[in-house]
């Protein structure tokens, strides 16, 4: 006969027995007291904290960002294969969550806040570490023998953890590279996507057909609010560092971070400069739709993510494309293939109090491969493990296999994490919103103001 | 002496009854001022000198938070300045078009059901739903406005994407929901005496006079009431400023596409946008109660100022 189960915390005396009722009392004290200083101190927890693993029924609450019908559709799917394995762990599912939804959930805990959560922005890893709202699942790792570095692309490891923190864990990647027209291109007497930023400068002029004051097609939207043509996503193609190895915003010493800016500036200039292209750019539909301008056929390149590929295929907008990486700067040529690379996270919250169930979903999401693969199927995003990407049931047509190259390339990087999040990248994108609008034009001088701004807002975050 | 003494205690008791009574008739208030604001303030103070990120426990830090939003926070100073604007301006204007449109349409003799109807009719429209409907009409690539004045041969403004015509753009939008100000002048307008208009136009008054002699004195509560309550509801302007921008600018965000508010430019700032976002965007409680303090500071100030300055305002007996 085996022994009875030891309750968690070890056995207690029989509440009954007026010798128990100090012990206990001290017990549950002790208990209380332990509860509020995790709670107040944002202690580590171990996921141990509930009984799935003795076969009990929890029910865990999921909140993820996925709103389209194949997205959700993908989700349902891979939770249906999770409970089949785990038959006492139900889910429930929530979708269409966005960031400052999950941020007061979280602080507001109680019943109804999630216990897994996924985001689609990695640049509040940082916030979500240091702030111990997402739980270090180090401890979890260890434990079941997962080797985060061997088990994750580098790029993926690296936006996924925080100072040694690994609050989260990746789930699917995205990787940013050149949409092109192809008939566009034909027209223009251009045979093959460019490889350097000059080719790609002449290209864009080349394939601008002027209309009036207006475009009848621009060659590429290098506005900052162009959609995907932020400062993080050009700078993906420098590599650049953004922090120095003391921690300090090191903007104005990298010569990358000016070396974009001028680029940028001046293909705004070639193309009929900064008030044209906006007032043209304020005739596109919505990014995430059919009316997407790329879609139109406004414009005839673009950098965007792995998913237009899905999107294009399902609006099937009557347009000849193709992809390929985005052209890097002519002194970097030799690191043709490389992109910016960022995804969605996975992670457990604190005041979750079915912790260790929670664990099991979300390493079954971001590290079986089978569900790995389905799911980046499903969705068409690049998948976050080794053994994924390189699973012989990933299906690549050649346009997609695009995005899984860059995704592997050595050279392809990340957005570093902050302790306060995206600040950082905020403080850039309004410094180059300045750049291009012609406000600013010392660069030198307004990069160093930008340094003090970051390091003023991550100390204060410390 | 033994009889004051005798009486002194059922006095005493009388009045405890009576304090008792009285309190229990004000606890409804004390309990909703206590709730909803005295502890709120306390609070807010107190976590203005703590670092509190939400999670963690609170730790004291001083000054450090108000050293970083008068003094690093790159936003605060432009925020401040675009509220505001935002307070002289669209307080002015919506007063002065509320007015005006009230006193039109009280003049008006057939259809003034017609035209109170579709005066008041955009205030019911939800903010958020009005603020997008704005976006399009005035999208200076795509929008009817522009394509009218281009037509007409004007200028076609940038309206929400020109930092130069955000707030101008802002304030149209306020002018066009004027119904709540209208309905109320309206009432004021028809309140006032038929006889004086008489008297005056008697004494030859012409229309400036009879405004400036006999509807204004009448009107004058009300206009005080409106400055008021349009300097507080400005001050706590945060939902058309917050969709302008984000519709505008075009940004989902995402990771390496952060979206704060202020777009164009940061001539949308407004100090409430400033709370939400040092205190729910960057988790920085601390500086967003600092924030807080500055608006509730602010505001207090406008109020106590127009209240001191109400024998110039106010003309009348009320």
């Amino acid at each position: 006969m085996p022994p009875a189960p030891v309750p968690p915390g070890g056995p207690v005396s029989n509440p009954r027995s007026p010798r128990g009722r100090r012990p206990v009392a001290a017990l549950a004290l002790s208990a209380a007291v332990a509860l509020l200083a995790g709670a107040c101190t944002g202690s580590n927890s171990t996921g141990n904290n509930d009984a799935s693993a003795a076969g009990k029924d929890v029910t865990l609450t999921f909140w993820h960002g996925w709103s389209q019908d194949n997205e959700t559709k993908a989700i349902d799917d891979n939770i249906a294969a999770f409970e089949k394995a785990h038959p006492n762990i139900h889910v429930k599912v929530v979708a269409n969550i966005t960031d400052d939804k999950i941020d007061q959930a979280l602080r507001a805990g109680g019943p109804d806040a999630p216990d897994v959560v996924s985001s689609f922005s990695t640049d509040n890893v940082g916030k979500f570490c240091s702030s111990k709202a997402w739980i270090d699942l180090n401890p979890m790792l260890q434990r079941d023998h997962i080797d985060p570095a061997s088990t994750f692309p580098a790029s993926m490891l690296k936006y996924s953890q925080f100072q040694g923190d690994q609050c989260s864990l990746p789930l699917l990647g995205d990787a940013f590279g050149l949409y092109y027209n192809k008939k566009a291109f034909a027209a223009a007497g251009i045979t093959q996507p460019p490889k350097t930023l000059s080719e790609f400068d002449a290209d864009a002029v080349k394939l601008t057909v002027a209309n009036g004051d207006s475009y009848q097609q621009l060659g590429f939207m290098p506005d900052y609010h162009g959609y995907e043509s932020a400062p993080a996503h050009y700078l993906g193609q420098w590599g650049s560092s953004y922090f120095g190895a003391d921690g300090k915003s090191d903007l104005a010493a990298d010569p990358t971070v000016a070396d974009m800016l001028n680029w940028q500036k001046n293909l705004v200039n070639k193309l009929g400069g900064f008030d044209k292209l906006e007032k043209f750019r304020t005739s596109f539909g919505d990014e995430f739709s059919a009316k997407n301008p790329f879609e139109t056929g406004q414009v005839a390149m673009a950098i965007d993510g792995e998913w237009r590929t899905a999107s294009l295929k399902a609006d099937n907008p009557g347009i000849d494309w193709a992809t390929a990486p985005f052209p890097v700067p002519d002194a970097l040529a030799s690191t043709y293939g490389r992109g910016y690379q960022t995804g969605t996270i996975v992670g457990i919250a604190r005041s979750s109090q079915k912790q260790a169930a929670a664990w099991e979903l979300v390493k079954y999401l971001a590290t079986d491969t089978d569900a790995v693969v389905s799911f980046a199927n499903a969705i068409h995003n690049v998948p976050s493990t080794n053994a994924a990407l390189n699973s012989p049931k990933l299906e690549a047509d050649p346009n997609f296999k695009v995005f899984l190259d860059i995704a592997r390339n050595p050279n392809t990087s990340t957005t570093p994490p902050s302790i306060n999040g995206g600040a950082y990248q905020v403080s850039l994108q309004n410094f180059a919103y300045d750049v291009e609008a012609g406000k600013q034009s010392d660069l030198k001088a307004g990069l160093a103001a930008t340094d003090k701004e970051i390091d003023a807002a991550v100390d204060q975050a410390k | 002496m033994s009889s004051t003494i005798a009486v002194a205690p059922a006095l005493r008791r009388k009045r405890r009854r009576q304090t008792l009574r009285t309190l229990a008739f004000l606890s409804p208030w004390l309990i909703g001022f206590g709730v909803f604001f005295a502890y709120p303030l306390v609070s807010t103070v107190y976590f203005s000198f703590m670092k509190y990120d939400g999670f963690s426990a609170p730790v004291f830090t001083g000054l450090k938070n108000w050293n970083y939003v008068f003094n690093h926070y790159p936003f605060f100073w432009q925020g401040l300045r675009n509220t505001l604007w935002l307070v002289l301006v669209m307080v002015s204007l919506r007063v002065l078009f509320g007015l005006g449109i009230g006193m039109l349409i009280t003049k008006v003799k057939t259809g003034a059901g017609f035209f109170r109807t579709a005066f008041y009719l955009p205030y019911l429209a939800p903010p958020v739903a009005a603020t997008t409907a704005f976006a399009f009409l005035l999208n200076p690539g795509t929008g009817p406005v522009n394509h009218l004045l281009g037509s007409l041969g004007l200028p076609q403004p940038g309206w929400f994407n020109d930092p130069d015509w955000s707030k101008p753009a802002l304030s149209l939008l306020a002018l066009w929901g004027i119904g709540d100000l209208m309905v109320i002048f309206m009432a004021a307008l028809l309140d006032v005496p038929r006889e004086q208009y008489e008297a005056a136009e008697l004494d030859g008054a012409r229309a400036w006079h009879k405004f400036r002699y006999v509807t204004y004195p009448n009107i004058s509560p009300i206009v005080m009431f409106a400055v008021v309550t349009g300097v507080i509801q400005t001050m706590q302007y945060y939902t058309q400023a917050m969709v302008a921008g984000k519709v505008a600018s075009g940004v989902i965000g995402g990771s390496g596409q952060q979206f704060e508010p202020g777009y164009p430019h940061g001539s949308t700032w407004t100090l409430p946008q400033m709370v939400y976002s040092l205190g729910f965007q960057r988790f920085d409680t601390g500086s967003a109660c600092v924030v807080a303090l500055v608006l509730f500071g602010l505001s207090m100030a406008f109020t106590s100022l127009l209240l001191r300055r109400r024998a110039g305002f106010v003309t009348s007996e009320d």
